[in-house]
């Protein structure tokens, strides 16, 4: 997938993570910021580079700020992120690239 | 050296501070000395007054100069205005290089760190630190080794004379003028003064600060007028709102009333619970609860408690109005309502000083005659060690408090933690800083199980027939791992900047600068 546009997902609450996407063509760049960075900055990284590479991203900046979310979490809000980026919000692929 | 709980205690550090490692929680047991002493200087003229115009006036009278040591305490907590009172004071006189010797420093103290960073403060030893004074440690700012102690461990530096207290600060809710001093009595009440007692026995000058001045003599004193030797009056020793944050409201949290039942469970499971029991708590939700339902099974089973220890907050307190404990021995109050207590029953709810609450090197402390103490902890490890000082982002963050005096001393000591909080998992693989060594941990009570150190067999025994859902410390640590993945260690820098020391005076561990995250592509 491309990032076509701006977009954003998640919140700042406890446990979760905000993720904003934008167009790029240097690859992705990507900034984390996140309150749990010294324990989990390595997990969080993966997580992120591991979703978008699923979703087939390599282009775009992404940025990340991460208020100790799971894995799980992380993962949801990158592809929201993604998808919006795209204005797909019907049949999305759930079990397809979306696990 | 590696010390006894495993930790790399650097060989310079053991040089510096002429300190030994941590060798085992009854390693000193027996460990002989002669106590330090205060130079005193006699107040034989009647007619000489105490009273000092200022604080400034104060320091000039004690000599105050470079290179001394202070002291303070903290039942004011985060309503103190002493510290900065006396520090800013000190800071406009261009005294540099001083020790602050205080029994904790909080939030309220913020202002000191500016100090830091010009040299007026270079040497901190404190229970621990919170706020400000955290991150100005560790980031380097200070000077020299900052030295987190336990309550206990305070009371035996200052006793052995490894400390030596130039100028101690007194904050006195009610004094007379020649320095008879009370916790309550005045307009800001703080209950007790029980952590400033040693440092009016051992310090060379001894001031006290109040804000009521009550005819002579203002007795039963908390600190005698043949320790002080001066008085000074304020506008304002403390904030009370802040004093007391007021009485703790009952958790309505699920997870701390899983973990409250669960540790009522295992208390009335052990051999210790019979009548006469004596018992100590924090001020944790969770423990909070688990006294709540403690007291429940306590009158349904017609057992009463021998005596409670603390830092008392209200619902201990009310163990003592319904008849269920005989007596409080009493080092601070958390609320109003302990505060009110120690004033309403007076020969039940006593002050007790720091030493007797805690202190290793003394004849005999009240820690050695617990059975139980419920402690929190922020992390604990599969050896069963605590850290209660260092955050999960290696800032200094908290305090030793009694946490490892109390469970070296309690027949069975229990450490309630969430699993999670958050991401960060309480249970791991090794705790980022070592505070309470683990072989006096007994139990660990999480919201997902309850693990027994391997070492109590016994208390395996008591819970077989328990339905207590008991795990191993690992299987606990796994569930957390499986949630929340495996947490990387913590990356520091290399300049050492802090000790947590022992309460026996040795090495517990060190804590490093911190420094930015990075990523390893």
């Amino acid at each position: 997938m491309e990032i076509k546009k701006a977009a954003m997902a998640g919140t700042l609450e406890s446990s979760d993570a905000q993720v904003s996407v934008e167009p790029g063509t240097k690859g992705i760049e990507l900034s984390i910021e996140s309150s749990v960075i010294h324990q989990f900055g390595r997990q969080i990284k993966a997580t992120v580079l591991e979703t978008l590479n699923r979703l087939g991203v390599t282009d775009g900046k992404v940025t990340v700020v991460d208020k100790g979310a799971l894995d799980c979490t992380l993962k949801a809000r990158v592809e929201c992120a993604v998808y919006r980026s795209n204005e797909v919000a019907e049949n999305l692929p759930w079990g397809g690239v979306i696990r | 050296m590696i010390n006894a709980v495993g930790r790399e205690i650097p060989e310079e550090i053991l040089k510096l501070t002429g300190k030994e490692g941590y060798q085992g929680a009854k390693a000193k047991d027996n460990y002989e000395f002669t106590r330090g002493a205060a130079k005193i200087r006699a107040m034989v003229d009647p007619g000489r007054s105490k009273l000092a115009e200022s604080i400034r006036d104060v320091l000039t009278k004690c000599g105050i100069r470079d290179g001394m040591t202070v002291s303070f305490h903290h039942h004011f907590r985060e309503g103190d205005y002493v510290v900065n009172m006396v520090m800013e004071e000190i800071h406009k006189m261009g005294i540099k290089d001083l020790s602050i010797c205080a029994t904790s420093l909080g939030k309220a103290h913020d202002p000191i760190v500016p100090m830091i960073e010009d040299g007026t403060v270079t040497s901190i030893r404190s229970s621990g630190v919170r706020g400000k004074i955290g991150e100005a440690i560790s980031t380097g700012k200070l000077k020299n080794l900052a030295v987190m102690c336990s309550h206990g461990g305070r009371v035996r530096a200052i006793e052995s004379g490894e400390v030596h207290i130039d100028i101690a600060f007194i904050g006195a809710p009610s004094a007379d003028e020649y320095g008879n001093l009370k916790a309550n009595g005045g307009k800001s009440n703080c209950g007790v003064l029980s952590y400033a007692m040693a440092d009016a026995q051992y310090a060379d000058k001894v001031v006290a600060i109040t804000d009521t001045l009550v005819p002579f003599p203002n007795v039963p004193a908390s600190i005698s007028m043949t320790n002080v030797d001066y008085v000074v009056v304020v506008d304002e020793i403390g904030n009370p709102a802040k004093i007391a944050t007021g009485a703790a409201k009952p958790t309505t949290d699920m997870r701390k009333l899983r973990m409250a039942d669960y540790c009522t469970q295992f208390v009335i499971n052990t051999p210790y619970f019979k009548d006469g029991f004596s018992y100590q708590t924090g001020v944790g939700g969770a423990s909070i609860a688990s006294t709540i339902s403690l007291a429940e099974e306590m009158e349904k089973r017609g057992i009463h408690m021998g005596f409670g220890v603390g830092g008392l907050t209200a619902p201990m307190c009310s163990l003592l109005e319904r008849g269920l404990v005989d007596v409080l021995v009493d080092t601070q109050d958390f609320d109003l309502g302990a505060v009110e207590s120690i004033q309403k029953h007076p020969d039940r709810h006593i002050e007790i000083s720091a030493s007797e609450y805690a202190n290793p090197f003394n004849k005999g402390a009240y820690v050695n005659k617990l059975d139980f103490v419920i402690l929190a902890a922020l992390e604990v490890d599969v050896n069963f060690n605590c850290n209660v000082v260092v955050g999960s982002d290696g800032v200094i963050t908290g305090a030793q408090g009694g946490h490892p005096d109390t469970a070296a001393g309690a027949k069975c000591t229990i450490v309630i933690a969430p699993l999670l909080q958050g991401r960060i998992p309480a249970v791991c693989t090794n705790v980022t800083t070592v505070t309470t060594p683990g072989e006096t941990v007994d139990v660990i009570i999480t919201d997902y199980g309850i693990a027994i150190n391997p070492k109590r067999q016994d208390l395996m025994e008591c819970m077989k027939d328990s339905k207590l859902p008991i795990r191993t410390i690992e299987e606990l640590r796994d569930m957390a791992y499986s949630i929340v993945g495996e947490p990387d260690p913590v990356q520091f820098g290399d300049r050492v900047v802090g000790i947590i020391e022992g309460r026996d005076g040795t090495i517990m561990d060190v804590v490093r600068e911190i420094k930015p995250y990075e990523f390893k592509d």
